[in-house]
């Protein structure tokens, strides 16, 4: 039985104690007082812990004991591709090569760095058939924002600025529509069919002259494949708008399929997901934007680039038609190092065996859990690397909703799935297991949702006051919404009006 | 290769049956005839060989325990103590998710509660997200904010500002057709008070920077937020944190935005990234619904313990999509918890004598520099110093890699108005037989 670590472990301010210290500074070259002007001094008070270095050490640790993570079980968040991290990508990225280099070095003493980025690049291109990528943006998102402000750039350049339209299909992550809304876009939603692809004939209904492109994900958010994918480009091309591809589901298609050769002018990746860099909690990521030839010169700045004639990597900053930047400097560095340490070890036939076996997981787990009481299979039966279903049937019969069932996990030490996304499918458990995970593990987890299905008819509170075998109960967002403690500052000030009792 | 992170390959055939498809291929039969082909990509290899292959290749690297460099210009060489890099690889840590699920998440979500804790203490604001991507996009995130909540179309900016984070900022305010002023330095490197009374109408949001681009401090930081809110403008601050020990915080001096780099602490250089951006702002109801980004809260649990939850999602892309604050989902949150094990440990005195010592050997390189090139801006300078050449930069940068050692940023290119300069940097790591080095050096080539 799963039993997490409990620690009621105090905040880092209620463990300080005066004149305590978690550091040894170097002196400083020289003694001599330097004034600051007066009225730029500190004079308020600087409250922060004070604390011994194996106090801190020990704090940290108890609550990373609270924690859960990939390493400590099944994690199948749907649409989040939480695969195994080799370890060896951290010892790469620990090298001092990464850790001890100044991004504005002299280019002749940063060739390691600049090799890595140019090998990713050729990785990523052969991957997803694009013709050139930058490797800046720090996360998906941000790539999102990367590739649209191209797309936009890409049309007020050849005078069409009635382009103002981005398409996106209703199962969409909730970032393409933010991401075009950022870039200056007017949203329009594509409904999907029942089987939950792109309906042909509202997508035919939409596209206009003002549309600029069209964001789509493939497999979709359903874990479907778009099998009309070709169909659908040329729909959005023959309108004049361009294709964009969200690769946070590429996990299902890697080594087999490249989005160029769907239709996709523009694509960006999650090195995060895909290429096994760990997600630390909800970040540091890596979001490369690829584009066609045709869109290459939109890219921002700097690219990089190789020399063969003299064996030399550079940054490439001649970029005539550029965006600009859209993060500083040259992107999540370390994140790039583990991502190509990754691809290195699988190579082609590994990369291709990779996606294989997601695509696999996803339908043992589809195949195993479908009939089961309380859940229902919405859509077609054939998915790629994540499989979504509605609990709306065990919600109507027994008032456990998706939110209990993903409680109820937590207890059996399995990290719930995805819940109410997409948001086209009632009450909706999206589960992505990865390739990573064992039949055992699948097993189990198919196991758990089948047990909890029976608890549901049978003894539904057991459910609905799950977890119990967390390090808390059941957290209220209610109140943390209704009366926000943001900081430490905020609740001790909360505290000494007697608003609180926490 | 790589089958050592794939554990059902060996039961992909008994799986297929157990669940009723024949092949592999029969998983992909709704993919387009023709569309599956086999990619021209290298075989795969073994750990030790991809260990020993990338170990050379970053061996090819020049690092700054090698050579002393004097670069800074946005990116400093701090020392990362030993116990935040192990603390931050503990894979509970390192392998987990965005923490969706906060009753098996505790550990991270009180972490980022303790940084957002931590960086409210330190900026003077209470209410701090736990990260955006860096520096330069939390200032672009700042101006969108701005532009939000005033619903105006023009921010003010000092020209002396990073071209990384101009480049950025001109990216994020093309969409909403947000136009962006600069306002110049005067002779003392200082902004130019009255250029910025001209600039400041009708502005949503003005942006100044704690210490400036040219490292030096803004002595009428505290007339220039009044200008903003005279003008009906929200006033920014960009704060290198690494100074707030011995400078006062960004909220006591007027500010109602306060961005900067959260990765100063605890995070080594890695070439540029990742970073962590700091958003805090005023406890203002009107300014928090248009902030972007997460946000960690303390909360109760339903049997009344504390605990902690991400909140006020309500402003963000998976709930409001299209509305939403911002288009941010992935964060910084782990560099983010390594500059808040680093602040922990640090405290109150460290956090000052970090600053004190930056600011002595800051001076210290000031000093000597001023003895072979011209220094142009008095004033106190904190990181980054700007020296003038009389030569071509680009020969004394020959020159002193000639002698290991790596100069400063060139200014020139964006800075033509300064002629051959360049910022030289001095942390709480440079040591000062690399400045007498250097200065050696300088007499020879400048």
């Amino acid at each position: 039985m799963f039993r997490q670590a409990k620690w009621d472990e105090p905040t880092v301010f209620e463990l300080s104690r005066p004149g305590r210290v978690g550091y040894t500074m170097p002196k400083p070259i020289e003694d001599v007082e330097v004034k600051i002007p007066e009225k730029l001094r500190r004079k308020s008070e600087l409250n922060l812990p004070e604390l011994s270095e194996p106090e801190v050490v020990k704090h940290y640790t108890r609550l990373s004991e609270m924690n859960y993570g990939v390493d400590s079980g099944i994690y199948p968040l749907g649409s989040c591709t939480m695969k195994y991290n080799p370890k060896i990508n951290e010892e790469i990225a620990g090298h001092p090569g990464v850790a001890y280099v100044h991004p504005y070095q002299d280019e002749r003493t940063v060739q390691g760095a600049l090799r890595i980025m140019w090998e990713l690049e050729g990785w990523l291109k052969e991957i997803t058939g694009m013709d050139r990528f930058t490797l800046q943006p720090a996360a998906g998102a941000n790539g999102e924002f990367t590739g649209v402000s191209i797309i936009r750039a890409y049309h007020l350049d050849r005078g069409e600025t009635q382009r103002t339209e981005m398409l996106i299909p209703d199962s969409a992550h909730g970032t393409n529509p933010a991401s075009s809304a950022m870039a200056g876009f007017k949203v329009i939603e594509i409904p999907s069919k029942d089987n939950g692809t792109v309906d042909l004939e509202a997508l035919e209904n939409a596209v206009s002259e003002r549309t600029a492109g069209l964001m789509l994900t493939n497999p979709n958010t359903l874990g479907i494949f778009e099998d009309e994918i070709l169909e659908i480009a040329k729909i959005v091309h023959r309108a004049g708008g361009l294709l964009y591809y969200d690769g946070a589901n590429l996990n299902a298609v890697l080594g087999k399929v490249r989005p160029g050769d769907m239709g996709f002018d523009v694509v960006h990746l999650n090195l995060h997901k895909t290429f096994s860099t760990p997600h630390g909690g909800g970040g540091p990521g890596s979001g490369p934007v690829g584009v066609k030839d045709f869109l290459k010169d939109y890219l921002p700045v700097p690219l990089v680039g190789y020399d063969e004639e003299n064996d030399r990597y550079y940054l490439d900053y001649n970029v005539p038609k550029s965006i600009g930047k859209v993060k500083e400097l040259y992107g999540n560095f370390a994140v790039m190092v583990r991502a190509l340490t990754y691809l290195k070890i699988m190579g082609r036939e590994g990369l291709r065996e990779t996606s294989e076996i997601a695509v696999l997981n996803a339908n043992y787990i589809t195949r195993k859990l479908k009939g089961t009481k309380g859940y229902e299979l919405p859509g077609k039966e054939l998915r790629k690397h994540e499989t979504v279903f509605s609990a709306e049937p065990m919600k109507k019969e027994t008032g456990v909703k998706a939110l209990d069932v993903a409680k109820r996990l937590l207890d059996f030490g399995m990290h719930a799935p995805t819940i109410y996304f997409p948001l086209i499918v009632h009450e909706a458990l999206m589960i992505e297991p990865t390739e990573t995970v064992s039949k055992e593990e699948l097993d189990a987890y198919v196991d758990a949702l089948k047990r909890i299905s029976e608890e549901a008819y049978t003894n539904p509170e057991v459910v609905k006051s799950a977890p119990h075998n967390t390090a808390v109960k059941r957290v209220d967002d209610v109140l943390a919404a209704k009366r926000p403690i943001i900081s430490w500052r905020m609740y001790r000030e909360l505290k000494e009006k007697g608003e609180i009792d926490i | 290769m790589g089958r050592h992170y794939l554990p059902n390959l060996p039961q992909k055939g008994e799986m297929l049956r157990e669940i009723g498809f024949e092949s592999i291929d029969e998983l992909f039969s709704d993919v387009p005839e023709g569309m599956v082909k086999e990619f021209d990509l290298p075989e795969g290899k073994s750990e030790y060989e991809v260990f020993t292959e990338l170990n050379e290749v970053l061996s090819g690297n020049k690092t700054v325990l090698e050579m002393p460099s004097f670069l800074g210009a946005g990116t400093y060489f701090h020392y990362v103590p030993a116990h935040v890099k192990y603390l931050i690889e503990r894979s509970e840590f390192l392998t987990a998710y965005t923490p969706y699920q906060p009753e098996v998440s505790q550990g991270m979500l009180q972490a980022l509660f303790e940084y957002q804790s931590l960086i409210a203490e330190l900026v003077g604001l209470p209410i701090v997200n736990s990260s955006m991507y860096d520096w330069g996009t939390a200032m672009a995130e700042a101006a969108l904010m701005a532009a939000r909540h005033t619903k105006r179309k023009k921010f003010v900016v000092p020209r002396a500002l990073s071209p990384e984070k101009k480049e950025v900022l001109k990216t994020y305010t093309a969409g909403p057709g947000l136009e962006t002023v600069d306002v110049p330095w005067d002779e003392r490197g200082q902004l130019d008070v009255e250029k910025l009374k001209e600039a400041v109408e009708g502005a949503v949001g003005v942006y100044i920077e704690m210490p400036n681009f040219f490292g030096l401090l803004e002595e009428n930081i505290v007339e220039i937020g009044e200008i903003a809110h005279e003008a009906g403008a929200l006033f920014v601050v960009g704060v290198d944190p690494t100074i707030l020990g011995i400078v006062e915080a960004p909220g006591e001096l007027g500010a109602d935005i306060v961005v900067g780099e959260a990765a100063y602490f605890g995070n080594p250089m890695n070439f540029g990234g990742p970073r962590a951006g700091i958003f805090a702002v005023r406890n203002d109801r009107k300014l928090i619904r248009q902030m972007p980004g997460r946000i960690i809260g303390m909360t109760k649990t339903e049997d009344g313990k504390r605990a902690f939850v991400m909140t006020l999602q309500t402003r963000e892309q998976h709930i409001r999509r299209a509305k939403a604050t911002s288009n941010i989902c992935s964060n910084e949150a782990l560099v983010a918890v390594a500059a808040a094990i680093h602040l922990a440990s640090l405290g109150p005195r460290g956090l000052r004598e970090l600053g004190e010592v930056i600011l002595k050997n800051t001076a210290y390189l000031k000093r000597r520099l001023s003895e072979v090139a011209d220094v142009p801006f008095d004033g106190v300078n904190f990181k980054d110093v700007p020296v003038k050449f009389r030569v071509p930069y680009d020969v004394i940068h020959e020159g002193l890699l000639e002698n290991g050692i790596h100069g400063g940023y060139y200014l020139g290119k964006h800075f033509p108005e300064l002629g051959e300069a360049a910022l030289f940097a001095a942390t709480e790591t440079t040591r000062k037989e690399w400045i007498d080095e250097l200065i050696e050096a300088l007499k020879e080539v400048a």
